[in-house]
């Protein structure tokens, strides 16, 4: 499908066409005469850092933000959406990075919400099911439509909210960051669904940090960087590292000597006795016989799909879930640990792969949120201490250069890489001993990418540990000093620094996997 | 060069900024601005009767109860709660007080806020070590505390000691002011400084912010829930012995209702129902809205121009409760949708 070259821009079948749109927040202009031009029948991709102004564009678009200034055509006519619901009538569907869909109904509801086909004014429960069978089929997935949305996997979902999206007649699809929690063979699924969008005419506006990705599935691409569109051109034409010097505003040479992730060749000595050690992990319904060991100073790639219980494992360590069967030792005894307080306690920090369900207080500041869990330190008399704390947050927004207009800012404002940046700085300002990292840089533009990478790299070396789960395997193979697989619930391989290599690494975290776990069946 | 000037007006730090911050804070204080619309009302319509000293304090001292409830209320809604016992809790240590009232003052009052402690110590165990739902949980102790209640006297009202100095909680002033007026002033200062300068006050607000979030931040979420309950249990105790005082009495069908009411003056002073979000100072507010609401009722139906039942007075207390909260809403909306997207 990526074959088919790409329509070329002026041509008459332009779908949709953004021009000069502006929007201004308090303090920020978000987008800046900002433009896009959308194809018929074209996966059309926008790249840019956090705070580019990609999602504030489909915001516009959208009609869950009024733009400032600009006109946007659609279809040849003028429109200015003012709500989700009147862009959605007039075909503008949009999948968001969270899904938005009701958990506990069921897959068909979940799709006719809103428009259930009626029957002497009652819902016509057979003509429901069987039309998001029909939908779902033309998707090539078939499963039973009666039963609730929460037992399907994410990308499950994710197809369910496309399928909604079609049966609403949209001529265009926007999918915001829709890989970021898929793994390998749900992508393909993805994309294989977007290919029969296409195919039927419909139009996707495609945004990722994957750039991998973009040349796989996408025809056009439009670069943003600091509110404007820095570039339109096709994706045929830019490479990958064009594409990165573009977004950061960098040439390329700069690049190819920084590499494409923020890791250098470490070369420290660890040591050789583990401090902390889980072994033979048990806990329902994941883990089987999970076992990782942790030394002073290192950083241990934990490596496997998802659903081979990385994360499972990770909270096992913190405290935040039990184990059923297993041991778990921290500096020769047995792990006091029952709690996340405890582990805090011991000097042990996670951040979550999920920032907006486990990590951030939306509706608390940036400083509070920085400052949450180190309030044990900063009080005296039962009294928080402002300066001590203005101190703290003044000191990590530095550090980490957290973008933000004023510390008191509520955190939800804030881009996700600069969100994350403050979950980290919660923790490093207690200074702990042991940091688990679930997906740290999932959603996060290649620049603060690169910093964090920059960070963790600096942490080990200051003698602190890591334990970091990522999906992406570049940053597994560039940033660990040691690899330790999980497949199925099981520990089935480590690796040494010496022997961590890409093929190895998902030769391990496939091998022998059932093939089709994830595939509902009627 | 246009961007450039849009830039710069979007960070104009002039008089334009004064007047965002003024707008902001307006919109943050709906419910105070109605507060003086209705003062204002009254006022006008109802003149020197109303503006008396006389008025205005008993206003003051009859709602003191109420604010002691809210403020509990106002801690527990924070945390996404919701403490449905108070009422019962107020009926329950006025009866306490009442029996206790021939051995003094102390004695009794000690004993109305220990029965409100007690009974929170149940809400707060239940719902932070068993994980029930607090609408349940504290919907059982309404019940208990209740049946608790009409037990304690037989089912009938019991008299304060005439002899005791139960009174005095009621009738003494601090220069001018009533020492129940005092005592709310006291509660809501504490309540401030403990919500805004305290672990424990932040810690309430990041658990209604986002539990799991707050849990794996390492920050002890049974203890803060246990406490809130706790301390709302201790206030309804507290707002019985006014309660009693007030009326030389403590009746076991007293207080019905009363948690709703309390409700009502928390939300209507902009504390979120989810949790997460909120202030002191606005339930304050929200109290002395309803109660002047109340107040400027009777006053009209003194006035006999209209024939007002005290059924008409309730269904336009509903009335105005909704207009208030409408009203809140509208001025905050602005704010609200940017954010849920």
């Amino acid at each position: 499908m990526s074959e088919h070259p790409p329509t070329p821009p002026g041509s008459q079948d332009v779908l949709l066409e953004m021009r000069d749109i502006v929007k201004v927040f308090p303090g920020v202009v978000a987008l800046d005469h900002a433009r896009l031009t959308v194809m018929k029948g074209e996966v059309h991709a926008i790249v840019g850092q956090n705070g580019a102004g990609k999602s504030t564009l489909m915001k516009v678009l959208n009609g869950a933000y009024r733009k400032d200034g600009g006109t946007i055509v659609l279809d040849g006519r003028e429109v200015d959406f003012i709500t989700p619901h009147q862009a959605q009538v007039g075909g503008i569907s949009t999948i968001y990075q969270e899904i938005n869909l009701v958990p506990f109904r069921s897959v068909a509801e979940n799709i006719f919400m809103g428009r259930e086909p009626r029957r002497f004014g009652l819902i016509d429960w057979p003509r429901m099911n069987r039309e998001a069978r029909e939908i779902l089929a033309h998707f090539g997935i078939q499963l039973d439509v009666k039963q609730p949305l929460l037992n399907l996997n994410v990308a499950l979902q994710q197809m369910v909210a496309i399928a909604r999206a079609v049966s609403f007649g949209s001529k265009l699809v926007i999918m915001d960051e829709p890989t970021s929690s898929l793994d390998e063979r749900e992508v393909a699924t993805l994309f294989d669904a977007i290919h029969r969008l296409k195919a039927s005419g419909v139009s996707v506006i495609y945004i990722s940090h994957r750039l991998d990705e973009l040349h796989e599935v996408g025809d056009n691409i439009t670069i943003m960087r600091d509110g404007q569109t820095i570039e339109e051109t096709s994706l045929a034409s830019v490479s990958k590292l064009e594409i990165v010097a573009r977004m950061l505003g960098k040439n390329i040479g700069e690049l190819r000597r920084e590499g494409t992730t923020g890791f250098a060749e470490r070369k420290v000595d660890i040591e050789s006795a583990p401090f902390y050690r889980a072994a033979h992990i048990e806990a329902e319904p994941v883990l089987r016989d999970a076992s990782v060991e942790l030394r002073k100073g290192e950083i241990l790639g934990l490596s496997g799909l998802l659903g081979s219980g990385r994360t499972e494992l990770a909270r096992i360590l913190f405290g935040a879930d039990k184990p059923d069967q297993g041991s778990l030792t921290l500096d020769g005894k047995p792990s006091p640990i029952a709690s996340p307080r405890d582990a805090i306690r011991e000097g042990i920090g996670y951040c979550s792969e999920d920032r907006k369900a486990e990590g951030i207080i939306p509706e608390m500041s940036v400083r509070e949120n920085l400052t949450l869990a180190a309030l044990p330190t900063l009080t005296k008399n039962g009294i928080i201490d402002p300066n001590e704390q203005q101190a703290i947050v003044d000191r990590f927004v530095a550090l980490l250069s957290i973008k933000t207009s004023d510390v008191e800012q509520p955190i939800s404002q804030l881009s996700g890489g600069n969100q994350q940046k403050v979950l980290l700085a919660r923790w490093l300002c207690l200074n702990p001993r042991l940091l688990l990292l679930d997906e740290p840089t999932r959603g996060i533009d290649v620049g603060a990418k690169a910093e964090i990478h920059h960070l963790i790299e600096t942490l080990a070396d200051e003698g602190m540990s890591v334990l970091m789960i990522t999906s992406e395997i570049e940053e597994i193979v560039e940033g660990s000093n040691r690899v330790t697989v999980l497949r199925d619930g099981q520990t089935v391989a480590e690796f040494d620094r010496a022997q961590i290599g890409q093929d190895a690494i998902i030769a391990a975290m496939a091998e022998g996997s059932d093939p089709m776990p994830d595939t509902v069946e009627v | 060069m246009e961007a450039g000037e849009l830039r710069q007006n979007a960070v104009d730090p002039s008089q334009n900024a004064y007047t965002r911050i003024a707008g902001a804070w307006l919109r943050g204080q709906g419910v105070l601005i109605a507060l003086i619309l209705v003062f204002l009302f009254g006022v006008w319509r109802y003149g020197d009767k109303f503006t008396s000293d006389f008025n205005l304090w008993t206003l003051a001292k009859n709602n003191t109860y109420f604010a002691l409830i809210a403020l509990g209320m106002t801690f527990v809604i924070m945390t996404g709660g919701i403490d449905l016992s108070v009422g019962a809790v107020v009926a329950l240590s006025a009866v306490t007080a009442a029996r206790l009232s021939p051995h003094g003052l102390w004695i009794a009052l000690s004993a109305a806020i220990a029965v409100g402690l007690i009974v929170g110590v149940i809400n707060g165990g239940i719902i932070s070590i068993f994980k029930v739902q607090p609408f349940i949980v504290t919907l059982a102790l309404l019940l208990g505390a209740r049946g608790a209640a009409l037990n304690l006297s037989n089912n009938a009202s019991v008299s304060v000691d005439y002899a005791s100095n139960y009174k005095d909680l009621w009738n003494t002033t601090i220069g001018v002011v009533p020492l129940p007026v005092v005592i709310v002033i006291v509660a809501y200062l504490l309540g401030s400084v403990m919500l805004n300068l305290t672990r424990f006050g932040r810690h309430i607000l990041a658990i209604g912010g986002n539990e799991e979030a707050a849990r794996l931040a390492g920050l002890p979420l049974n203890r803060t829930l246990f406490f809130v309950y706790l301390l709302s249990g201790g206030l309804a105790g507290l707002a019985g012995a006014l309660l009693a005082a007030q009326g030389n009495t403590g009746s076991p069908i007293a207080a019905v209702g009363w948690e709703l009411t309390a409700i009502a003056a928390v939300v209507v002073g902009g504390t979120l129902l989810t949790g997460g979000r909120g202030s002191v100072w606005t339930t304050l507010v929200g109290v002395l809205l309803l109660g002047l609401i109340f107040n400027e009722l009777n006053f009209e139906r003194g006035k006999g121009i209209f024939d007002l039942t005290q059924y008409w007075e309730e269904v336009i207390r509903g009335l105005f409760l909704l207009i208030v909260i409408i009203l809140q809403s509208r001025l905050t909306n602005t704010a609200r949708v940017t954010r849920s997207m």
